[in-house]
């Protein structure tokens, strides 16, 4: 028996991705706490805003629909892996499995599989809506979908890496959703979501500009709007060196805490 | 191949300034079912967990199937199976999708539905883990323990909150398992449990094991003196007695037939376990 070979990494993995995306589908409760609420959020404040950013000929609707879709990225990684994988910390779900031979990497993988999957979902139901109530365009040109995928892609490993990371900060599974909608939410309003980024407050800009969400909005307006945009942004420039700078530092940081924060067990169990 | 299953020599934990566990030795052979007992708090969980490589030891040596769980790699973990207590794993995946996936984490898994079979939920394959009742689902937490052909079984605390009915049930399972060869170390705090089910008895109090035995003979029982009790004209009298059968003639003559009130009995397991415990009276 021992002669036998272990069952790979990778194919555990994506069975693991698979098994999740299954039980998401069919928890009701879980799909619409992840999904409907950045699209309840667009239609209620697409209904209620109004008029274009001053000097720049952008509706400020499109301007919204970009913030959105980076929190929609937010919600389907950081919100819903640091929701999840608390719960799953908490109802022993990750003590079985650690005691399986099931590589830890592989539950990685499923967790990375399903928020990937789950962003994609979220962003084109996003899009498509942005596109239909409020004309918002798919990027113009080849370098602009370039932009818009690295930014994509970069926002979602980011918080995901701090979704995991955050998991470990709620006491109970019960009370995750709660202790994580509140960053979830403040940075919302911080980072240029809801109001125009540069409409805000001195010290509240610097304080965005410190988080990945405003670099994420800012990144995907660059993919997605016009540049006669680079009026109303902070250095009237899209900064994507910046951008990619900021973007690496926290998914280095969420790597690091992932690595060293990561517990298969809950608090009080030793 | 080895013949030990468990080997544990000295083994300590602290925390702080206690010492949860506190000098244990143990060993299990192959093939036998041990129930280790032991109040809340006496360092049995503590134990486990160290043995299922959970917890990092303070001290002392372990082997399981020879291997140290300090260090576990996925093949030792391959060849054990943990049925942990709570389970809430997916509840919308159905039983079947759970057996089969656990399935593909082993090298040589069992069939899972012959393994969901072997646990008695044929008939609920296809049902999902949330409509399931608590002991189906612990029959899924055997199944999952199990999936992977493991030659040593840990069950903590099987039956706890189980109906008389479904516990009797649930015991002609391990039974079975057992019968297969497999190893099994038991946790239970349900006395008729161990004696039921295991080869022998360990007690644990006070972070110590302080008895190894068979269920029979733990605590001396089965060389302990039987009580003999009656009523008599002065009252309820007790006598303890080596010869039980004699006496309860001697009395018979004496009241000529029937003895008011007649009861022989010996020192159960659990009177045998709370005075180890030191609960006893």
């Amino acid at each position: 028996m021992s002669s036998l070979a272990m069952p790979s990494t990778l194919r555990i993995g994506l069975s693991r991705g698979a098994l999740e995306l299954k039980g998401f589908v069919r928890e009701r409760e879980a799909m619409a706490f992840t999904f409907a609420v950045p699209i309840v959020l667009m239609l209620i404040f697409g209904t209620i805003f109004k008029g274009e950013i001053q000097g720049t000929g952008v509706d400020f609707r499109q301007y919204f629909a970009a913030g959105i879709i980076a929190s929609g990225i937010a919600s389907t990684t950081f919100i819903s892996l640091g929701v999840g994988i608390a719960q799953e910390r908490d109802d022993g779900t990750l003590k079985r499995l650690y005691g399986t031979p099931m590589p830890p990497s592989a539950y990685f993988i499923g967790k990375t599989i399903t928020a990937l999957v789950l962003s994609v979902t979220e962003t084109v139901i996003l899009f498509l809506l942005g596109h239909l109530m409020f004309g918002l365009k798919p990027p113009s040109t080849p370098e602009r979908w370039l932009t818009f995928v690295w930014v994509f892609v970069a926002g979602v490993a980011v918080c995901t890496l701090l979704g995991i990371a955050v998991s470990s900060v709620p006491r109970s599974g019960r009370g995750a959703a709660a202790v994580l909608n509140v960053p979830y939410i403040v940075l919302q309003f911080l980072s240029g979501v809801y109001l125009t980024f540069t409409d805000l407050p001195k010290g509240v800009q610097e304080a965005g500009a410190v988080f990945p969400l405003k670099w994420i909005c800012q990144g995907l307006r660059s993919a997605l709007l016009p540049d006669s945009l680079l009026s109303a942004e902070p250095a009237h420039a899209w900064e994507h060196g910046r951008t990619a700078l900021v973007l690496a530092a926290w998914g280095v940081a969420g790597f690091v805490l992932c690595l060293t924060t990561f517990r298969w067990k809950r608090r009080d169990d030793g | 191949m080895d013949e030990t299953a468990v080997r544990v020599r000295g083994l300590r934990k602290r925390y702080g300034d206690v010492d949860a566990v506190n000098g244990v030795d143990l060993d299990i052979p192959r093939g036998e079912v041990f129930a280790l007992l032991g109040p809340n708090g006496a360092g049995k969980s503590t134990t486990v967990e160290i043995l299922e490589g959970h917890r990092r030891r303070t001290g002392g040596e372990v082997a399981v199937l020879g291997t140290d769980p300090g260090r576990p790699t996925r093949r030792w973990r391959a060849r054990i199976g943990i049925v942990s207590q709570t389970s809430d794993e997916r509840p919308q995946l159905t039983v079947r999708e759970a057996v089969r996936h656990f399935a593909g984490y082993y090298p040589a898994p069992r069939d899972p539905d012959e393994v969901i079979e072997a646990v008695g939920l044929t008939e609920k394959a296809g049902a999902r883990l949330s409509q399931l009742s608590g002991g189906q689902r612990r029959r899924v937490d055997v199944a999952l323990g199990i999936i992977g052909g493991p030659e040593l079984v840990f069950l903590d605390e099987p039956t706890t909150g189980f109906d008389p009915d479904a516990r009797r049930r649930f015991w002609k399972l391990i039974e079975s398992l057992a019968g297969d060869g497999t190893t099994i170390l038991l946790t239970t705090h349900y006395l008729d449990e161990a004696e039921a089910l295991a080869n022998r008895v360990g007690v644990i109090a006070r972070g110590r094991l302080v008895e190894v035995a068979t269920p029979r003979e733990l605590g001396g029982r089965s060389a302990a003196k039987a009580r003999v009790s009656w009523t008599g004209p002065e009252g309820p009298q007790t006598i303890e007695t080596h010869s039980p059968t004699q006496v309860v003639a001697e009395l018979s003559q004496k009241f000529g037939g029937e003895v008011p009130e007649l009861t022989v009995t010996r020192p159960s397991l659990e009177d045998a376990y709370l005075t180890m415990i030191g609960a006893g009276r």
